[in-house]
């Protein structure tokens, strides 16, 4: 079993957020969502926090972090980039998009560009399947991608997040 | 309570609300196939995931058919059972299941004894007419366990055993779809996780995904080694469950027979476990009794209540889940490892055999002796104590291939000086067992009378917890008892808070003892066997001339000849050990 490694500062925040849910089992994915969202990622060490703090075993908090492909245990990029694969998506022309992703960025599903600033995961349904095929960058959502759109997302993410910059 | 009227091919019931349609069923005596659904009655141990879809029947209007074990009865539903489209697509399900599964049936551990193998044979398939990829995982190799997932079926069986009997949680399944496996975190092998080796996930698999890891080989191989001399001890629960491995009704006793097997397999002695089990209540009972008079002359450091740890899963399991309390329980070594620790040292020296010519066996109803018995600390300079521990079935499997008609054996005695031993000692093997025989050892030694009453009924039974006070002659003394580790783990929170009443607790890790341990013929969720082992094991206490562990002439001999009086150093060094955080 890997020991804790985890700064306690961290360490600290995880068992804050499982605080917030009153340390029930039953909230388990609000909790990794949580997590997740804090740490960028759910490492070994982190989901054995959780499972300590909700009384539950690692092997089942390991079973819903591998069964969920949202949840990740790798380092994610920046700006994580998902396409949605699912079958609305898919018909639509994701594969083509996904494509053109992996070439531009240059890297394959599961990785992070070395500059630490893309990471490229595939999704199962965002539920937006009216805007098929869907991509979101972070938290925002891009609908009816093209192939020839891809140089424009990632472009808007080289120098910053454009959100960002709106909302200042 | 409300009552629901339904139909079950075209029969009329009347059951509870709430009961499952497969429970309707078998009440007016039809049987529906199951695969995944395991239910243990008086255990309150229900796995029914609803995943492998085999027990679907047809109800009247509804659209799609309704697994059995998890669909609950409706007033007015008419139910079949086998029609033509439930039938059918149970044939599919399970050729479906069929297509991912490894066909090796004939070569297969389990060929025989497979659940699923029944099931295609009662169905009557006679080919699969889907193919497709088929899913691959790894091999996964420990100390007791092999895990071979390409034989799993997804049924949740271990998983139920593993989390909620067992509270361990190494077992989980996880990634989804084709990719889903039944796993420890993080991918990671047996021997790296928590996994007591309790074997109880093994006892219920219905494939052979989770076999214990076959020794039989090597103890062939030692048998015909002229150059060695092989011994054999035999655990208490063995002789009330072997039979059944040959056709013999569940509860027949059989340890003339399985001593005269025994021999005629060729071993050089053929001794007991049950003589170091009364080795054992000598050295606990003392130990026991030490520290509750220093408790009762007011020292308040001394650790109570103290614990048995005769059972290597539930050392296994403090070790990893309640390192904080591990000296709480007895430090005596299990009867297993006692056994072998004097006959390396003692029988060794009267025999005049080189501790490295002697070869011993054993044979357990147990998973996790295979991994106690690997354990560093009983092992001198790389040679263990207990060469190799054998299942039950293993047992079995040797003796089927020396063409004995076990049937038919005379029944004969083991040898001397470590085959003689008590009623005590044959108890051990089952729930209530190792603490009567302490009571009966403990009271004697304490209050310096004759028990008159050597059956302790209140200890007994087949609850999962249960407690009784027992008078020693005015005082009181409080005992706890669990079985099965979510029972345990309930004892040791107690212990942990400050709030434990008990003097003295027994824990054994298996759900009813060693009699329904992981390494025994496998009882298919049926534990009407459990209660006839039970049963088997008090008869033979009954039958003994000899009923308590420190009137065995035998282990009196040793001490007079060898280790000096129970706690002794000598007793120390070969009969006690100590344990390890392994969180």
């Amino acid at each position: 079993m890997p020991k804790i490694k985890l700064a306690e500062n961290t360490i600290n925040q995880i068992k804050e957020i499982c605080a917030q849910f009153d340390n029930q089992e039953g909230e388990l994915i609000n909790v990794l969502h949580q997590v997740q969202n804090k740490l960028g990622y759910l490492p070994a060490e982190v989901q054995e926090v959780i499972a300590k703090e909700l009384k539950m075993s690692l092997a089942k908090v390991y079973g819903v972090v591998t069964f969920y492909s949202f949840f990740t245990m790798l380092p994610q990029g920046e700006h994580p980039i998902s396409i949605c694969m699912g079958t609305a998506c898919y018909v639509r022309g994701a594969e083509q998009v996904l494509t053109e992703f992996k070439r531009q960025l240059n890297i394959e599903v599961g990785q992070t560009s070395p500059d630490g600033k893309f990471s490229l995961s595939s999704l199962r349904c965002v539920g937006a399947c009216g805007l098929a095929p869907v991509v979101t960058v972070g938290e925002k959502v891009y609908g009816r991608v093209s192939p020839q759109q891809v140089s424009k997302i990632i472009a808007e993410y080289q120098q910053g997040c454009p959100s960002e910059a709106k909302s200042a | 309570m409300e009552m629901i009227n339904l139909t079950i091919d075209n029969k009329s019931l009347v059951v509870k609300k709430g009961t499952t349609l497969l429970e309707a069923a078998s009440s007016i005596g039809i049987d529906v196939p199951t695969l995944c659904h395991m239910h243990l009655h008086d255990m309150n141990i229900e796995n029914k995931p609803g995943g492998c879809r085999v027990c679907v029947v047809e109800v009247k209007g509804r659209r799609n058919l309704a697994p059995a074990c998890c669909t609950e009865v409706a007033d007015g539903m008419e139910i079949s059972t086998h029609s033509m489209r439930a039938v059918n697509a149970r044939r599919t399900i399970v050729e479906l299941i069929l297509s991912d599964h490894p066909a090796d049936c004939l070569i297969c551990a389990k060929s025989g004894k497979c659940d699923l193998q029944n099931i295609a044979h009662h169905l009557g398939i006679r080919e699969i007419h889907y193919q497709g990829e088929q899913s691959h995982y790894r091999e996964d190799t420990s100390p007791a366990i092999i895990r071979e997932i390409d034989k799993c079926i997804l049924c949740r069986r271990c998983e139920t055993m593993c989390n909620e009997v067992q509270t361990v949680g190494v077992l989980s399944t996880i990634n989804r779809g084709f990719e889903a496996v039944v796993s420890p975190a993080f991918e990671m092998n047996l021997d790296h996780s928590s996994c007591t080796y309790c074997g109880q996930c093994v006892a219920v698999c219905p494939t052979a995904a989770l076999t214990e890891v076959d020794e039989t080989g090597a103890v062939i191989r030692a048998l015909s080694d002229p150059t060695k001399t092989v011994i054999v001890q035999t655990a208490p629960a063995v002789r009330a469950a072997l039979g059944e491995e040959f056709g013999m009704e569940a509860g027949s006793l059989v340890t003339g027979k399985m001593a005269a097997a025994l021999r005629r397999l060729g071993f050089d002695h053929v001794f007991d476990t049950d003589f170091a089990a009364d080795l054992t209540i000598m050295e606990e009972g003392t130990e026991l009794l030490g520290r509750l008079n220093k408790y009762l002359a007011g020292d308040k450091e001394v650790k109570l209540p103290i614990l048995t740890s005769c059972c290597p899963a539930w050392v296994k399991f403090f070790e990893h889940h309640f390192p904080g309390m591990k000296d709480i329980p007895s430090t005596a070594r299990s009867p297993q490892q006692m056994f072998g620790a004097i006959a390396k040292t003692y029988l060794a020296e009267k025999m005049a055999v080189k501790r490295e010519d002697l070869v011993v066996v054993s044979i357990m109803p147990c998973v996790a002796k295979k991994y106690e018995s690997s354990r560093d600390e009983f092992a001198v300079d790389g040679n263990p104590d207990v060469d190799y521990a054998l299942t039950t079935r293993e047992l079995a499997q040797i003796i089927n291939l020396a063409n004995i008609d076990f049937k038919s054996l005379p029944d004969e005695e083991f040898d001397n000086p470590m085959g003689e031993s008590t009623g005590a000692s044959v108890i051990f093997g089952t729930t209530g067992g190792v603490i009567e025989a302490a009571v009966r050892t403990a009271y004697e030694v304490q209050t310096g009378k004759t028990l008159e009453r050597l059956d302790f009924e209140e200890l007994r039974g087949m609850e999962g917890l249960r407690k009784a006070t027992i008078d020693f002659d005015g005082l009181p003394i409080n005992i706890g008892i669990a079985h099965g580790l979510g029972n345990a783990r309930k004892l040791l929170e107690e212990i942990k808070a400050g709030n434990s009443e008990f003097h003295a607790i027994e824990i054994m890790s298996c759900p009813g003892g060693c009699i329904g341990g992981g390494g025994q013929p496998y009882h298919h969720g049926d534990v009407e066997i459990l209660k006839k082992r039970q049963k088997a094991i008090y008869a033979e206490d009954k039958n003994k001339s000899i009923r308590k562990s420190h009137e065995n002439p035998y282990i009196k001999k040793l001490y007079d000849e060898f280790l000096g009086e129970p706690m002794s150093e000598k007793a120390h060094h070969l009969l006690h050990t100590e344990y390890f955080d392994r969180s």
